[in-house]
């Protein structure tokens, strides 16, 4: 039972140092079954926790809260069910579309470093879901940002540098913000193991002043409304798959631990206000974000844009679930499970739509919204995928951002906090806007551009495979959602 | 004021002038060393912790907690380092774009 959990991590790790010391075709090789043995050991933590619930593991045996324990609850699971599904999706892509983008290589080989910097972001967010310890959350977030980076300037050039220099220094300032908060939870109360620090803790100024400091990093990392400037040059400039990873994954992963924090670790200590604010920020980001995609000329970027709308969604989540403790658990339970699904059709929704783009971006040498009239007929099963993947974006039935939208919708009406139900409302208008701008100008034909354009097949179909996941994830509601009621902080809460 | 408080005070000056200097400069060098104090503080900071009891031992997990920081902040700051270095390169240019003067960003 306790092996798989850590397997997902050391699997990956061992895989990345192996593929980059491996020579020539031994490096994919030995990527590839790396790869695809994580994905072995996250299903098999997921069926795990679905038979017997959640399993904690002690590092070398050494329980907290001398030792660090590893820890995979329903939440966790599923997070590593997202991550598997979508890096093996992006594997197989970029194997694609490093072969088309470097024309006569193999592939993979050629982008040699792509491999293990992918295996080691696979390793770092396994990890960062599997954590149950403040300083090791830091430690494993750093991991994930600096994989992430590494990635991102693979694309080179002077717009990749600076894209990747400006998000390092965001990212690098946003870690010691957090470090600062852990050294005062630590200094105050002693402990970093997430179930002590629940039960440790007490509402303070000092406690808040931490969570304070530690959700400001956060929010810097998760690229939310004011801290987001650096989000769209970095995912627009990045290579296609990297692209989808850092929007689809990586900024999860400060999503996630917001999430853990807020509604777990620190629920007991958190004031009305407190949530109503970052739910506010979230708003925002929704309204901003939306605004700058539906200006955007340029293909990524107006994906890109559409990450930090959609990032703003997820922050709403927070005074929904939290409530301030006046609300009824049911509800703030309904908004809990409502955020988790919505995580999990934005990245399936989002790596989708990212591949579209790199794809449309390789083979039209431009992804000018100009230059992709006519797509449909040149380009058709990428612009039938860049439909679903939008329409599962926007939250059309069945998809599971509708699922998300429902549960948030209801807990706000149940909750009377009816202002999020107009900013939930007048979001997902505003993302049907910026995802219809973009169909009209595909779907449209134009004489002349009728000739079907020669696009490696691997790319179309990851790309339509994630977007149909993100559509159909809905109908499997009640599968998902035992797997996020396993363990889920809010089901036992008082 | 004991060594606690020299500590713990230093820790909160340092931050304060590192974040200032973060802010402040357009340098990327200037910035990245600024990162780097900042982290130095709460490294500081942190010691200053392990001897909260005023005990004759401090506390041990502060220490493998700057230790490990150490390592991060090494790591990312030779990350920093080298993309500096590309971006010098390739654009000739030692800070971000949107940091610099006007007419200097355009030539």
């Amino acid at each position: 039972m306790s092996a798989p959990v850590e397997w997902s991590v050391l699997l990956p790790l061992a895989g990345a140092a192996l593929s980059y010391l491996a020579p020539g075709r031994w490096a994919v090789v030995t990527a590839v079954a790396a790869a695809t043995a994580t994905t072995g050991a996250a299903v098999l933590v997921a069926i795990g926790v679905w038979s017997d619930g959640p399993a904690s593991v002690a590092l070398g045996g050494w329980q907290p809260p001398l030792g660090i324990a590893l820890y995979a609850d329903g939440l966790s699971a599923l997070m590593l069910l997202m991550t598997a599904v979508i890096m093996l999706a992006i594997g197989i892509y970029a194997a694609g579309y490093f072969r088309h983008a470097q024309e006569g290589t193999s592939g993979w080989r050629e982008s040699d470093a792509f491999l293990p910097l992918w295996l080691l972001l696979f390793a770092a967010l396994n990890a960062l879901f599997l954590s149950r310890d403040l300083f090791n959350l830091y430690v494993v977030l750093e991991l994930v940002t600096l994989a992430g980076i590494a990635l991102l300037v693979l694309a080179g050039g002077s717009a990749a540098l600076t894209a990747g220099m400006r998000y390092l220094l965001a990212a690098f300032l946003a870690s010691l913000l957090y470090l600062l908060g852990v050294a005062l939870v630590y200094g105050e109360y002693h402990v970093l193991d997430l179930h002590l620090v629940r039960q440790t803790l007490d509402p303070s100024r000092l406690t808040w002043l931490a969570l304070a400091l530690m959700t400001a990093g956060l929010m810097i990392k998760a690229a939310l409304f004011p801290f987001h400037a650096w989000l769209p040059p970095a995912h627009a400039s990045a290579p296609a798959p990297v692209s989808a990873m850092l929007s689809a994954l990586v900024v999860k992963g400060a999503v996630y631990m917001v999430l853990r924090l807020w509604t777990d670790v620190f629920a007991g200590d958190i004031s009305m206000l407190a949530g109503q604010l970052v739910g506010f920020l979230g708003a925002a980001g929704i309204v901003w974000g939306s605004l700058q995609a539906l200006r955007e000329e340029r293909l990524k970027l107006i994906v890109a844009h559409s990450t930090v709308a959609q990032v703003g969604f997820l922050f709403v989540v927070v005074p929904l679930a939290t409530g301030g403790g006046m609300a009824d658990a049911a509800w703030r339970n309904d908004a809990w499970s409502g955020g988790v699904y919505h995580i999990l059709s934005h990245a399936l929704a989002k790596a989708a739509l990212f591949m579209c783009a790199g794809t449309i971006l390789l083979c039209l040498a431009s992804d000018r919204l100009d230059d992709i009239r006519g797509l449909a007929t040149r380009m058709p099963l990428t612009a039938f995928a860049f439909g679903i993947g939008g329409i599962a974006l926007i939250g059309l039935p069945p998809s599971g951002t509708f699922v998300a939208k429902w549960l948030l919708l209801g807990s706000a009406m149940g909750q009377q906090q009816w202002w999020w139900v107009v900013v939930i409302a007048a979001g997902t208008l505003l993302s049907g806007a910026y995802v219809f701008r973009v169909l009209r100008l595909a779907f449209t034909p134009v004489p002349g551009l009728d000739t079907r354009l020669r696009v490696p097949a691997l790319m179309e179909v990851c790309a339509l495979a994630l977007a149909l996941a993100a559509l159909f994830l809905g109908l499997r509601g009640v599968e998902v959602l035992r797997l996020i009621e396993a363990g889920a902080p809010l089901g036992v809460a008082p | 004021m004991d060594l606690f408080d020299l500590y713990g005070v230093t820790a909160v000056v340092l931050l304060s002038l590192s974040l200032y200097a973060f802010f402040y400069a357009a340098n990327l060098l200037r910035r990245v060393i600024a990162l780097n104090m900042m982290g130095s503080s709460i490294f500081l900071l942190l010691v200053a912790i392990a001897y909260r009891n005023r005990a004759a031992e401090p506390d041990p997990v502060p220490h493998a907690m700057v230790l490990t920081g150490i390592v991060v902040a090494v790591s990312a700051t030779a990350l920093a380092l080298v993309l500096a270095r590309r971006l010098v390169q390739e654009t000739g240019l030692e800070a971000l774009p949107e940091d610099l003067p006007e007419e200097e960003g355009e030539a």
